[in-house]
């Protein structure tokens, strides 16, 4: 460990807003908020210098409970959002934060281009495998039995949707999962994600206690991955093909170049701009 | 304990033991804020109240600093409770119609983990100021453990369907 003197200015308290969330009590997502507030303190950032862009969802609403900017937009499409947003502001930190359904459903082409594109951006989905905003339907990374909903009361018997597979096979530079009863552990993961250049993205685990009180188990599924994070595409996929969907840590930290405007957005006009396209 | 779990001076001593009362205290706080939310306003005093005596634990942790600097560490650099993060581990186990049963015996659990970081500072430790600190922080905590049981014994034990919601949020399947 290493003790450094007392310089920091600003607390992770400071980057809360004076919103009280309305998440059911018991809820990962809180502890979720928590660990990116750490984070952000930790970084020594301030909160101008941080934008959080959300999609639509119980977890999408964490940019309201945030003291940076903050985007709360349309579903499924906040990758696509923090995009322009990195580009046109490259000096902010740009989260992006949402759900399972948001992310991988609703927004799941705009993940695989996001991995594509890789912007150096930070995605953190807080995955409680249920749509719990709209009150319990299955969602993409739901397991095919799970027969405790209403609305699909014989289980949905489809395969769940992988998000570590497809986000490493789409081209994302950094990828990890935590788990939400790990707020410190979380932080740090989220730390590393936002010191790595490129489209970074965390999958946390995130109880949803209300719709599915099951979950509450998952702080004895969850453990540290035995291994340590690779740089080789290969190895980390040979990794996901024995994963359990409950190993912790960062699986591939690689070192993509992210993606950078090649024409000059500094213009004054729009005529300006319209010459930089002129064919 | 491994060695590199040990706490080798005061000042981090000081810094754990401000970490750790730091975030039971917004973590208190935070749970007063959902409770009303959620409008039960009876566990939400109860959290504020607890949170206050968490305030006074922060105090006496910078006094105790005097004009010294305690050093920076980062929460996951915590020296103790590896397999769970510090501060309240029960805070996930909350419900929306918790009774102040649930509430203090929460934090009764919170406290007695702090108490045993002190406990476990007071085992390994080989500095003979970090021990005098440690016992007198462990004494604190005993302290802040004996208030929460007389708090606790004051309060009847919860039906057993205190959980049960006539407007329930779940659809019957």
């Amino acid at each position: 460990m290493s003790v450094q003197p007392a310089t920091k200015a600003l607390s992770a308290r400071d980057f809360k807003s004076d919103v009280k969330p309305v998440w059911c009590p018991g809820c990962g997502d809180y502890s979720v908020l928590s660990s990116i507030t750490k984070a952000l303190a930790e970084l020594g950032l301030s909160p101008e210098e941080v934008a959080v862009i959300s999609g639509i969802g119980c977890s999408s609403r964490i940019p309201a409970y945030l003291n940076s900017y903050g985007f709360h937009g349309v579903h499924g499409r906040a990758t696509a959002l923090a995009t322009g947003l990195k580009l046109s502001r490259p000096e902010l930190t740009v989260l992006v934060t949402g759900g399972d359904g948001d992310g991988f459903s609703i927004g799941g082409n705009h993940f695989l281009h996001a991995c594509r594109r890789n912007v150096d951006m930070t995605y953190i989905v807080m995955d409680n495998r249920v749509y719990g905003m709209t009150k319990g339907q299955p969602s993409p990374t739901t397991e095919p039995d799970w027969d405790n909903s209403a609305l699909a009361p014989a289980g949905t018997g489809l395969r769940p949707f992988n998000p570590l597979v497809i986000a490493l096979a789409s081209g994302a530079n950094f990828i990890a999962r935590a788990f939400s009863g790990d707020p410190n552990g979380t932080a740090q993961l989220i730390v590393e994600a936002i010191k790595t250049p490129g489209f970074s993205f965390v999958e946390i685990l995130s109880p949803c206690v209300t719709f599915r009180p099951d979950q509450r188990e998952w702080k004895t599924d969850v453990h540290p991955s035995p291994v340590d994070p690779t740089e080789d595409i290969g190895r980390a996929a040979r990794r996901l093909m024995t994963d359990d969907g409950f190993n912790l840590g960062v699986l591939y930290s690689g070192h993509r170049k992210p993606y950078a405007l090649n024409f000059d957005a500094s213009v004054d006009s729009l005529s300006d701009l319209e010459q930089q396209f002129a064919v | 304990m491994s060695d590199s779990k040990t706490i080798n001076s005061v000042g981090e001593l000081l810094a754990h033991a401000r970490v750790m009362e730091t975030e039971a205290y917004e973590c208190y706080q935070d749970l007063a804020e959902q409770m009303e939310v959620h409008n039960n306003n009876e566990v939400a005093d109860l959290f504020r109240k607890i949170a206050a005596e968490e305030k006074k634990h922060i105090d006496k942790v910078n006094a105790r600093a005097g004009d010294d600097d305690i050093p920076h560490i980062a929460p996951w650099e915590f020296k103790a409770f590896e397999t769970e993060s510090h501060g309240l581990t029960g805070a996930r186990e909350v419900h929306y119609m918790m009774t102040p049963y649930h509430a203090l015996s929460l934090a009764l659990r919170a406290e007695e983990r702090s108490y045993d970081f002190f406990t476990q500072v007071v085992e390994t430790s080989n500095d003979e100021k970090v021990l005098e600190m440690a016992r007198e922080l462990q004494e604190e905590e005993r302290h802040h453990v004996n208030l929460i049981k007389v708090w606790l014994d004051k309060e009847p034990k919860p039906d057993e369907d205190w959980d049960e919601d006539p407007d329930p949020p779940v659809l019957p399947t």
